[in-house]
């Protein structure tokens, strides 16, 4: 056979040849580095805590075992067996579905832009650690030097350096704002930094891998071991875990420990598909998807012990704050010798001078401390990172080191996330040949970051905040469902399980049992559809809008509620449409040229039958 | 009669040092929760020090040159240590205005501070603004120096990748134009049994000595 074909075809044959991941290792570390991400520590904690404490992980172990597992198994699988990206596995499965496939390139290039952003941020915190005293620890100096800047004053040092000297945001959407060119520098070296990491694919990715996945764990770590040892953290882990099932009884938990798990393993990016298609057909997917949820799973408790025993040493410290600017403000109104009301006796000194000298004690207006009200005040997203955190560790001894440790885990965090985005992008690209085969990858890859970069300067505008929030509540989160769903229904359904079934069984040696089939045939598709539902039902509810930061506001700090202009929402509802038009316009233009193909042949043969075989089936004899 | 004459100066004097009096200023000094374990006690010798250092800032003041420790009297002293004082001029009879005082103290706040081993939150004079320390600001910051070191090397590693990648795409090239060419000369010459390459040395695949003939063997003439 080798001497039929000619020169051409060694050519052809060596360029063809799909990168392979150098040991199942840095396949196993790369989904996990994808599936781990920046939600693992600001979001998990954070729903944990709101949720029930203890009681949050049933929804989550359920959501986890008929949604998630599921869920990533099929991508897992069908980007193994037919070892390509999304867009061209679609096209493989079924023609009219090859959609989804342009769908996900296209949430997976949104996403991107938004994520490489929040990256932009870390990576400007990380720059600032390295000095102390760390610049967000003290309200900068105002004009004539007599006291601190008033909006910081107003709210807190961690608050201003976060909206006015990172992002200088403006206090209405509609207003733009000019490009901050600091984090418009961020932004392109965070580029560069990607970059270079996917530059030939997993070839260099895979290196990158081993530091941007190993390196969060050795931080959280170090991070947990600090914390464990400052006081207050025994406050913050009984207060994150202890259990309360009332809560359970409410549906929005449910849809949250749901919506969490979907978004935690990074589903229907395409990234997993991408990076399953580089394996040897055959790999036992099923253990890869469970071993890696897991991981996933198990890293989000880990940094949530971290990220409590942090906060309650934190809140801790507010309350003897709070007691000591109560302590201190009596001491000095009564002429008290120093240090004569401790911590303990303050309650009772401090309802002794009530009974006897009322007017002056109520003069002082002090403010109630309560730890619980501390403990309270968590955060989540950008707001836990760049606000809660920071403040924590310029409380922790030794805090720039703490404060870059920080910061580099969180980046290192995102940048293995991206990855996967990336791949996501660029493995459908280069699948469908969009280039001539002259062209390197490395132009390939380059273009792509090029063009993300560009898009993404909107971002870095003085409203690029709340732009960002909108990237993140709505365009990612229904686009993400609408795929997933059709992901699963596009493989039980049309492609048959009855075939995914044997396909599995000949990749992995074994014919998935009762459970998977159960859920791929009924739970998560129905799990997948309430979520959508309700997703819908709550935007339904009250017309979307944003939380401003406006100093001129009369309740300052407290943000601004704010509807979104009707501009701003169509420009939202067209990004969230725009990845699932790719399905219907693709199933119609599959439809016509079909159609059209019937009638040619009709009219070339009209005594012939017309193609009895399915694309489906010429697909496969393909492979 | 010279009782009478104390009591009156006394008077006087309590007259001028008062809570709230006009040109008073409340001084509250926080001394142990500055030095701990090493905070001295506050007494009549510590009050004496820090007359003299009151007097010592208005000596810098023009026209105030004689302004001696006696012109400057503390009343209301608490446990908390907190005291009211005022200055008064050379006839004892009025208190010098406030806001000389206030200058007075702004401009030597740094070594009443030391004298005491104190600082501006802990030897606090209520209504005088302490003038803050501007910051600490380097010509260049220091992110942007982090931020051209990463960003360089950044760079650097993009081309050297780059590079090495358009290397490997040339070697990889010739070795398979390499490669081609010595499929080009087995396929024309041997194609035999489907085996390519003639294991034979290609020149003495094009002329098979035991064709040779006679002739040639012998020496031409």
């Amino acid at each position: 056979m080798a001497h039929t074909l000619g020169p051409d075809w060694q050519g052809d044959h060596l360029e063809a040849e799909r990168p392979k991941w150098d040991n199942k290792f840095q396949y196993l570390l790369s989904c996990v580095g994808f599936a781990v991400g920046l939600g693992n520590i600001w979001r998990f904690p954070y729903l944990c805590q709101t949720h029930g404490g203890g009681a949050f992980l049933i929804p989550y172990v359920i959501a986890l075992v008929f949604e998630g597992l599921p869920l990533f198994h099929i991508e897992l699988a069908i980007g193994q067996r037919l070892q390509q990206g999304s867009i061209k596995v679609w096209k493989a499965i079924s023609p009219y579905l090859g959609g989804i496939g342009l769908g996900c390139l296209t949430v997976s290039f949104l996403i991107s832009l938004y994520y490489n952003t929040i990256l932009t941020w870390v990576l400007w915190y990380f720059l600032n650690s390295f000095q102390y005293p760390l610049p967000w620890s003290s309200c900068p100096l105002d004009l004539n030097r007599t006291g601190f800047v008033e909006e910081c004053q107003g709210s807190s040092a961690m608050s201003y350096f976060w909206y006015r000297q990172t992002l200088n945001i403006t206090a209405d959407i509609n207003d733009s704002g000019s490009v901050q060119w600091r984090l418009l520098i961020c932004l392109a070296a965070c580029w560069a930094v990607v970059y270079m990491c996917i530059i030939r694919g997993i070839e260099t990715t895979g290196k990158a891998i081993y530091f941007t996945a190993l390196f969060p764990y050795l931080v959280l770590t170090a991070f947990l071991i600090r914390g464990l040892t400052l006081p207050g953290a025994m406050d913050g882990l009984t207060y994150l875990f202890t259990p309360n099932m009332q809560i359970l009884q409410n549906p929005r938990v449910w849809l949250d420990a749901a919506t969490q798990i979907f978004f935690s393993l990074s589903l229907a990016f395409g990234g997993h598909i991408a990076f399953a298609s580089y394996n040897p057909p055959r790999n036992n997917c099923k253990n890869d998807a469970v071993v890696i949820a897991l991981v996933n799973s198990m890293t989000s408790l880990y940094a949530s012990v971290t990220v409590f025993s942090v906060l309650g040493f934190k809140a801790t410290n507010d309350y003897g704050h709070c007691l000591d600017r109560n302590i201190l403000g009596l001491i000095n109104e009564f002429d008290l010798p120093e240090e004569s009301i401790s911590r303990d006796v303050y309650p009772a000194a401090l309802t002794y001078l009530n009974a006897t000298q009322p007017q002056r004690v109520a003069q002082l207006s002090l403010k109630s401390c309560h730890l619980e009200d501390f403990l309270d005040k968590s955060a989540a997203g950008p707001g836990l990172a760049f606000i809660v955190f920071t403040e924590a560790i310029t409380h922790m001894p030794g805090s720039p080191g703490w404060a870059v440790l920080f910061f580099g885990m969180l980046f290192t965090l995102g940048l293995s996330s991206m990855f996967g985005n990336m791949e996501a992008i660029i493995t459908p690209l280069v699948d469908m040949a969009v280039m001539p085969r002259w062209v390197p990858k490395e132009a390939l890859t380059g273009l792509v970051c090029l063009v993300c970069f560009l898009s993404a300067i909107c971002f870095t505008l003085q409203s690029g905040n709340y732009w960002l929030e909108i990237f993140d509540n709505f365009v990612a989160s229904l686009n993400l469902i609408v795929l997933a769903f059709l992901e699963v229904v596009g493989v039980v359904y049309v492609y048959g399980i009855k075939q995914f079934c044997d396909d599995v069984a000949w990749m992995t040696g074994k014919r998935p049992g009762l459970y998977w089939r159960a859920s791929w045939a009924v739970a998560s598709p129905l799990l997948l559809m309430t979520i959508f539902v309700a997703y819908l039902s709550l935007l339904a509810q009250k017309p979307p809008s944003y939380r401003a930061w406006n100093p001129q506001y009369g309740q300052f700090p407290s943000r601004q509620e704010r509807p979104y202009p009707d501009w701003v929402l169509a420009t939202g509802m067209l990004l969230t449409l725009l990845p699932m038009l790719w399905i219907p316009v693709v199933a119609l233009v599959q439809l016509l040229a079909r159609r059209r193909r019937m009638w040619k042949l009709r009219d070339a043969r009209p005594d012939s039958d017309t193609d009895t075989k399915t694309y489906m089936d010429m697909d496969k004899d393909k492979c | 009669m010279l009782w009478l004459l104390f009591s009156l100066v006394t008077a006087t004097h309590a007259e001028l040092c008062q809570p709230g009096g006009e040109n008073a200023f409340k001084v509250r000094l926080s001394i142990k929760t500055a030095l701990g374990e090493k905070a001295y006690a506050w007494d009549v010798n510590e009050e004496y020090l820090f007359k003299a250092m009151v007097a010592f800032s208005m000596r810098k003041i023009p026209h105030r040159e004689t302004t001696e420790i006696s012109h400057v009297l503390l009343c209301n002293v608490t446990q908390r240590v907190s005291f009211w004082f005022v200055v008064t001029d050379s006839s004892k009879n009025h208190t010098l205005p406030a806001a000389e005082v206030q200058s007075a103290i702004r401009m030597n706040r740094n070594r009443i501070n030391n004298v005491f081993f104190l600082n501006d939150q802990t030897l606090e004079f209520l209504k005088i603004p302490t003038t803050l320390a501007p910051p600490l600001d380097p010509s260049v910051p220091i992110w942007i120096i982090i931020f051209g070191v990463t960003f360089s090397i950044v760079i650097v590693a993009i081309t050297l990748l780059i590079l090495s990648g358009m290397w490997q795409r040339r070697r990889k090239n010739k070795e398979m134009s390499e490669a081609v060419d010595d499929d080009d000369k087995c396929e024309n010459f041997t194609i035999e049994n489907g085996i390519p390459c003639d294991p034979l040395d290609m020149k003495g695949g094009r002329i098979n000595d035991a064709f040779m003939t006679e002739d040639e063997r012998l020496t031409p003439l």
